[in-house]
């Protein structure tokens, strides 16, 4: 006899459990993105995701978010089962700009705050405070389009923070920035993260970020996804700019290149790999023959 | 979109050209070199035009015709704002109606003109119906192609943070997709105010397109450019409103 499930009472923040998905195709096929996928994230954990890219990530964090459903197995926030979106409990910060173009900034978050539920009293004080904790009080009234790249994805993520969710999930927020950029928010992010003691899922593909800003480093394999190591990176937060050029921080991120390194081979075909064997093949030949070069 | 700065040169041009063509018609009339039964005076037109102005006949036929036209884009809106959305929701709806609807607007349907009469009269009936018809497609077409179009990032981004149905259409859909229709009403406006004239001047008892063939069959023509005229200036005051409402829709936004 099937016992009676015991509800789940750790501290989870978010339980993944056997997670598989496959997207449907239109000509009748299906693309399988995640095979079996397992991961506790603690309260309070910032996690971060790195694989090659197609590989699933974002399917993972779209179904932690209980926006796609999986195919087997089930996600688990707080110890309740997935059915859909969550606002309340998960706010997002994706990776395109998300902010809607007829609305100014303000505007923008007293939206966010209008579908999540909050009374119109309250969407005022939010909505500044919010704006305020990213730096960006002066383009409140501005319009997105008039905001730089940078700008906007901070405006992104106040909106997410106004929300007040115990859980953020942000599906590579500093992809579409230029390199210094990035790094500057990464900054910003990890002092303004270490006040909160919210649990974040940040999906990546830039290793320095991944190292710099995660309590722990989950890497995924080539599609479909399964997860192939996790790296523990040791140090608290709000980390300075000097902890990238540490000893620590390069061993962990040759590490995580070493283990990615396969996986995006396997993704893109590379030559290297292949070129090395055919070489390693061809000498072990001609070792047998004995030939002269 | 770039932001269109008032440009006063190109509006110059413009009344130039406008200009140049009552000179043209002015002095064709005066030289004799047209018949003043085709072409009449340009000061006779004018002078049947202030007339016309301030007798109460004016009046009634405008009032029938700009009556037909409010109610026939009221009616056209009705139904294709509220069928333009509903198809617009469906991917597969909009597969499927889309090209029927916009394969029943590439046909002339003023060869049914006969058939509104036949349903509803020779009055004002049959020109509500005939305008409405035709002033409903350029509507629901844009309307289904506004709310087809709108990102799904905006969808999804609303539905992660908790939108309910009715807040992600007045929220969302309906901001996103402005624009579009109304581009859409003030095509159907324009199209729908041509098809009550036309229908109007081919068989009407009253309204400004049947004044306009009476008088032409009377060849009474200098009173008939009056009208015609007037009709002009009526055309320009409603696409001038219609496309300043438009920018107004269009000013926030640009390139994103
Ligand atoms: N809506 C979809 N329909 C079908 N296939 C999809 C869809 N979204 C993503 N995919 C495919 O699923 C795979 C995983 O996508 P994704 O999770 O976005 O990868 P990642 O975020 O790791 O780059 C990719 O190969 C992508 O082409
Ligand atoms: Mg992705």
């Amino acid at each position: 006899m099937r016992l009676v499930p015991v509800p789940d009472v750790t501290q989870h923040a978010i339980s993944v459990g056997s997670v598989s998905h496959a997207y449907a195709r239109p000509d009748s096929g299906v693309v399988q993105t995640l095979n079996s996928v397992s991961l506790d994230i603690r309260k309070g954990e910032l996690l971060c995701l790195i694989g090659p890219s197609g590989c699933g990530k974002s399917t993972l964090l779209n179904i932690i978010g209980g926006l796609v459903s999986p195919t087997a197995g089930e996600v688990r926030v707080n110890g309740q089962p997935m059915r859909g979106p969550a606002p309340k409990e998960i706010a997002y910060v994706f990776q395109e700009n998300t902010l809607f173009p007829w609305n100014t900034i303000l505007e923008n978050i007293k939206v966010a705050l209008e579908f999540q539920g909050v009374p119109v009293s309250d969407r005022q004080d939010r909505a500044n405070q919010a704006i305020e904790a990213v730096g960006l009080s002066e383009f409140a009234h501005s319009y997105p389009h008039q905001l730089s790249g940078g700008m906007k994805q901070r405006a992104s993520l106040a909106r997410a923070l106004s929300l007040q969710t115990d859980i953020l999930l942000m599906d590579e927020p500093f992809a579409a920035l230029d390199e210094q950029t990035r790094t500057y928010l990464g900054e910003e992010l990890s002092v303004l993260l270490a006040a909160t003691n919210k649990t974040i899922v940040l999906v990546t593909h830039s290793l320095t970020e991944a190292v710099f800003l995660a309590d722990r480093v989950v890497v995924m394999t080539a599609r479909p996804a399964e997860i192939k190591a996790t790296i523990n990176v040791n140090t608290g937060h709000p980390r300075e700019p000097s902890f990238t050029t540490s000893a620590e921080f390069s061993d962990l991120r040759n590490e995580l290149y070493a283990l990615l390194r396969d996986e995006i081979e396997k993704t893109v075909g590379g030559f290297v790999g292949r070129a090395a064997a055919r070489d390693r093949e061809r000498r072990a030949v001609a070792g047998e023959g004995g030939a002269r070069s | 979109m770039k932001r269109r700065r008032f440009d006063w040169r190109a509006r110059a041009i413009q009344i130039g050209f406008v200009i140049a063509l009552l000179l043209l018609w002015y002095y064709l009339g005066r030289s004799g070199a047209v018949s003043s039964i085709f072409l009449p005076q340009l000061p006779r037109v004018a002078e049947k035009f202030i007339q016309i102005v301030q007798s109460a006949s004016f009046y009634n036929n405008l009032a029938v015709t700009l009556f037909e036209l409010i109610v026939a884009v009221a009616i056209a809106s009705l139904f294709g704002l509220s069928i333009g959305y509903l198809v617009g929701r469906s991917r597969y709806a909009v597969l499927v109606f889309e090209p029927l609807l916009a394969g029943i607007f590439a046909v002339p349907i003023i060869v049914f003109l006969p058939l509104f009469m036949l349903f509803f009269g020779i009055d004002v009936e049959s020109k509500i119906a005939f305008g409405a018809t035709y002033a409903f497609f350029p509507i629901v077409l844009n309307t289904i192609g506004g709310i087809s179009q709108v990102d799904p990032r905006f969808i999804t981004v609303s539905r992660s943070m908790g939108a309910n149905e009715r807040q992600l259409f007045r929220r969302v859909l309906l901001p996103a997709a402005l624009p579009v229709i109304v581009t859409g009403l003030r095509i159907g406006a324009t199209i729908g105010f041509l098809a009550i004239l036309g229908s109007e001047m081919i068989a009407g008892l009253r309204g400004l397109g049947s004044r306009i063939s009476n008088l032409a069959e009377g060849m009474n023509t200098a009173e008939m450019f009056a009208y015609i005229v007037f009709v002009i200036i009526l055309a320009g005051i409603l696409n001038l409103t219609l496309s300043t409402m438009q920018r107004r829709f269009d000013e926030p936004r640009s390139a994103s």
